[in-house]
């Protein structure tokens, strides 16, 4: 069993890295505006192409890490894997507003050992980078990598003790708090990169309810020296927001929506970003999905 | 659940009372009328009604609440935030049963009810421009909200109407002593 989800994580983790830039991962929560002192949240989590439908592959929830109002740790229960979508239900027992999350870190690269290029193991943290380098090695290239999706549901009054950045990879913080969203006002947000002002990250929104129409509706900000972006809402519903830093993801250069996406397949092949010829590039991703009520 | 209902709002006028001896002999207040429209649906429950003041620049204010006030566990509560924009303005920064302010649902019909100036949930009002709302929201219903623009002190005699078009019915509000 252990092995399994093993096996399990370093799928997704693949999946994550490689085949799955494509597609896009996201939580959707029953609801993130709750009122109360004793509510549940059930959260879908999927990897899909078309926001919000499970169509293509379950999330894996093994990392997910819930952090209630006053900082406390607490826990995802009743999780279960479907065929396209993964499901968990969260227990709100305390007033202010909960983070969902799925952190990951890590390190990518590699070295040249007898002639030989080898690439560092998945998996690979930070602290155990000099473990994994052998005696030896030469020109050795190593690039960090962060990915945070995470949801917000609040229970009462919104509140921001969860917001405390952790000063790894792109995070989001609240101007106009994430769980009080209408449709027709502005918000506005900060990211961070490693804990300072993401100046100049590109950020993707897209509205909910791709199936049903013709246009992707993509909403394109960009943060400014103070790492903030700000939206105006169109309609009520979900969105899915998204930076990515690195690796050719959405929005950025070979990412999907991006300049050179799928550019002539006939064509003689580009230089895949997943692969660049130079040294790896730092990758971080940002994911969540705030839901916009109306007014 | 009427009989627990108007023990509800004594228990809320001691409460008052308590607080009353601040307030002016000739207290004003606002004389509300509400009309939930009887519908003719399948499947009918009593709409959950907020009643509110707003004042720009100021903290709305809620003066009424009609819910499910009385089930087991506050699971009552759940369906608060269904009532949307008070409960952004005001709700969400309340705990349950929140007191003068809570009610039990009403029957379709007209239904009253006053506030006193200086007194429970309205308190005090500086002079100025203030909206009344009144919002309802029914379970496999729909939602509504009804403006109703006014100035304070109240000119003598003033009345404001305003009606809804689905869940809510004709809106009055006028002023008393």
């Amino acid at each position: 069993m252990k092995a399994r989800f093993l096996i399990a994580g370093a799928l997704a983790a693949l999946s994550l890295a490689g085949t799955a830039q494509a597609h896009r991962q996201w939580m959707m929560p029953s609801s993130t505006t709750l009122s109360g002192t004793d509510s549940w949240v059930t959260v879908d989590a999927a990897v899909s192409n078309d926001l919000f439908y499970f169509e293509h592959f379950p999330m894996g929830t093994d990392n997910i890490a819930v952090t209630e109002p006053d900082g406390a740790t607490g826990k995802i229960e009743n999780a279960a894997k479907g065929r396209y979508r993964s499901t968990f239900d969260v227990h709100l027992t305390k007033p202010g507003t909960y983070r969902i999350a799925n952190v990951s870190t890590g390190m990518m690269g590699s070295y040249m050992l007898n002639g030989k290029q080898e690439r560092l193991p998945r998996g690979t943290t930070k602290d155990k980078l000099a473990s994994v380098i052998p005696a030896g090695a030469t020109n050795v290239q190593t690039a960090e990598m962060a990915s945070r999706n995470e949801i917000f549901v609040t229970l009462g009054a919104p509140s921001t003790t969860i917001f405390k950045p952790s000063g790894v990879g792109i995070e989001l913080v609240p101007v106009t708090h994430p769980n009080d969203l209408v449709s027709g006002e502005a918000a506005t947000f900060q990211f961070l990169l490693d804990g300072k002002p993401a100046s100049g990250l590109k950020i993707t929104v897209i509205p909910g309810g791709i199936r049903y129409r013709d246009a992707l509706g993509q909403i394109d900000l960009v943060a400014d020296k103070d790492g903030k972006a700000s939206v105006t809402w169109p309609q009520p519903g979900m969105y899915w927001l998204n930076a990515t830093l690195g690796g050719g993801r959405e929005g950025g250069p070979g990412g999907e929506g991006g300049p050179g996406a799928k550019a002539g397949e006939g064509a003689p092949p580009a230089p895949r970003p997943q692969a660049p010829a130079g040294p790896p590039q730092r990758r971080a991703s940002y994911i969540t999905t705030l839901e916009v009520l109306a007014p | 659940m009427q009989i627990r209902h108007r023990l509800l709002l004594t228990g809320t006028a001691a409460i008052g009372a308590a607080g009353a001896a601040a307030a002016p002999a000739t207290a004003q207040t606002l004389n509300v009328s509400v009309n939930i429209p009887r519908l003719s649906v399948a499947e009918y429950h009593r709409p959950y009604v907020a009643i509110w003041v707003e004042k720009e620049g100021a903290a709305p204010r809620s003066l009424a609440v009609w819910y499910d006030y009385d089930k087991a566990k506050g699971e009552g509560t759940k369906w608060l935030r269904d009532v949307r924009q008070w409960w952004r303005a005001s709700g969400r920064a309340l705990n349950f049963p929140a007191d003068g302010v809570s009610g039990a649902t009403r029957a379709p019909g007209d239904q009253k009810i006053a506030f006193t100036a200086g007194k429970g949930p309205l308190g005090a009002l500086a002079p100025g421009n203030y909206t009344l709302l009144v919002e309802a929201a029914r379970e496999v219903g729909g939602r509504e909200v009804v403006r109703l623009p006014f100035s304070w002190p109240p000119k003598p005699g003033a009345t404001v109407r305003a009606s809804g078009s689905s869940e809510l019915g004709a809106v009055a509000l006028s002023f008393g002593k």
